[in-house]
């Protein structure tokens, strides 16, 4: 295998609409700023590939309208995934393996509040059993979470402190959409969303877009003091029938952990992203990636409060803000960034897509030489 | 500044063809009735699908089915949207029809939260017009003397 590093992070700040750009506009800023922290000039890019929902935006193959913000003239090699922009990613880790081109653009956008988004969610569903019933997405969701209360491995509480803690941890990320500090109490005082989801159970709709650079070997060396190293990469899928699966375990991220260097006797990660979009649904990744899910903290869910485990979603994660299509991407690029800025040396990353935790994509990351 | 908007759907008009094991699921709820479908494991899956998610071998025969289940986990509804299956408080439920191995996805018609729990029995109430739909099934109801 060849050695393959993100070598830069772009981000916007998540935001509940934007009303005022197209995706083009949302797609060049974050270009613009990956390519420069990575030092590379937009002809300098081997391969170019996005991830975006044509049904988010209305319009098809919407994807096309946004290549104007990478210059694609003269032409450029490009591809495009109808996911979350961390499917993109793996395709330009594998284009990289080609060892023709040493340097990659991944970049995803998404506006969620364009239309009803839980309708929009509805369309991803088969069409047969599930869509016509219009089942959407937090009700799917809360059916997962009422398993796993069932289940005796977690309760409200649970749900709760993982709500709380994302939010603690998304008061210090400028692009997190929901900042504001709220305690486990209050939270449960509020009232049903769908239950036994409460609203800050559920990620809020965000509007958003971020761009990786990756690059091989040499090159990533050269451009860069701390590349963050994919070590290992895979993702895995299951029954679309939510009724054919456990919905309380996650056997295909445990798979893709396993074959992505993660398994049970990985060595130990200094930090870990989740895409959770629902509280619950970080517990259930816990468990299938070996992760703690008992720090031995007061609220049991650590957030470097002295606990023994990992930081978990030290941006916030997708509970703090959710850009449909970008949230996946976005938790390779938190972890690569704060890898590259000396916080931590090894870390995990996760995407998910699909309704309750479908499909699943692990990542293992990791800087040369330890602390700065 | 002004934000201009223009309203815009988007809509795909095909007509699909449904298949031998999910058509014949829908013609037999047209009828009233519950079909699985039997895989090469001897599991019954419910909703039936044509290749078994196990092994990827075709499904074999059909299993009738009575219109009676177990919920296996539920969410309530205290608003419901436009597009849900009921336009009251609703719950919606995986509820494991007997005789079969998985569960299927709809709504149930329980009045209230406190009248349903996982494990209670359910049955379906059918549509009088049916048109081979998964909304032929109105909804499932909790059978009487099942309330906690």
């Amino acid at each position: 295998m060849r050695d393959v590093a993100i070598i830069a992070f772009a981000q916007l700040p998540a935001v509940r609409r934007d009303t005022e750009r197209e995706e083009v506009e949302l797609v060049q800023p974050v270009v613009t700023a990956a390519l420069a922290q990575a030092g590379l000039d937009r002809r300098d890019v081997g391969f170019t590939i996005s991830g975006s929902c044509d049904y988010l935006l209305g319009r098809p193959f919407s994807f096309v309208a946004a290549l104007d913000a990478v210059a694609p003239w003269p032409p450029i090699a490009e591809s495009h995934v109808e996911m979350d922009g961390a499917w993109a990613l793996y395709e330009a880790w594998a284009r990289l393996q080609c060892g023709d081109v040493d340097t990659a653009l991944i970049y995803a956008y998404g506006k969620s509040s364009l239309g009803e988004l839980p309708d929009v969610l509805v369309q991803q569903l088969d069409p047969y059993y599930l869509a016509p019933l219009g089942a959407d997405a937090i009700s799917l969701a809360a059916l997962q979470a009422r398993a796993l209360l069932d289940s005796g491995r977690a309760d409200e509480r649970r749900l709760a402190a993982v709500a709380a803690r994302s939010r603690r941890a998304a008061a210090a990320n400028p692009c997190a959409q929901r900042r504001s500090r709220r305690e486990v109490d209050e939270l449960l005082a509020e009232p049903y969303l769908v239950a036994p989801l409460r609203k800050h159970d559920c990620p809020p709709i965000s509007d958003g877009a971020c761009a990786v650079v990756l690059a091989a070997g040499d090159v990533a060396r050269r451009l860069v003091p701390r590349p963050a190293w994919i070590r290992g990469i895979d993702h895995r899928i299951e029954p679309h029938q939510l009724g054919h699966r456990d919905l309380t375990r996650s056997p295909s991220t445990a798979e893709a952990a396993a074959r992505a260097g993660a398994g049970p006797d990985a060595a130990p990660f200094d930090l870990v992203e989740l895409h959770a979009p629902f509280s619950h649904q970080e517990l259930i990744l816990r468990d299938a990636l070996g992760l703690p899910t008992d720090d031995g903290t007061a609220d049991g869910i650590d957030d470097g409060d002295g606990g023994d485990g990992p930081a978990i979603n030290p941006s916030g994660g997708a509970l703090a803000a959710n850009p449909m299509m970008v949230a996946g991407l976005t938790r390779l690029g938190e972890a690569a960034a704060r890898l590259m800025a000396g916080d931590g040396r090894r870390a995990l990353a996760h995407a998910t897509s699909g309704p309750c935790l479908q499909q699943n994509l692990v990542c293992v990351l990791e800087t040369d030489g330890g602390a700065p | 500044m002004d934000v201009l908007s223009a309203p815009y759907v988007l809509e795909y008009t095909y007509q699909r063809s449904t298949g031998p094991v999910i058509g014949r699921f829908l013609t037999a709820l047209r009828d009233g009735r519950l079909e699985g479908v039997r895989t090469t494991t001897g599991r019954v899956l419910m909703p039936p699908l044509e290749y078994d998610p196990a092994t990827g071998e075709a499904t074999g025969e059909p299993v009738p089915l009575p219109p009676d289940g177990v919920v296996t986990t539920w969410a309530w509804v205290a608003t419901p949207r436009p597009g849900h299956p009921l336009d009251r408080p609703f719950a919606w439920a995986l509820i494991r029809i007997d005789g079969a191995d998985t569960a299927m996805l709809h709504a149930v018609d329980a009045g209230a939260a406190d009248a349903m729990r996982t494990g209670m029995r359910v049955t379906a109430r059918w549509r009088a017009e049916r048109t081979g739909s998964i909304l032929d099934l109105a909804c499932f109801v909790p059978v009487a003397g099942e309330a906690p």
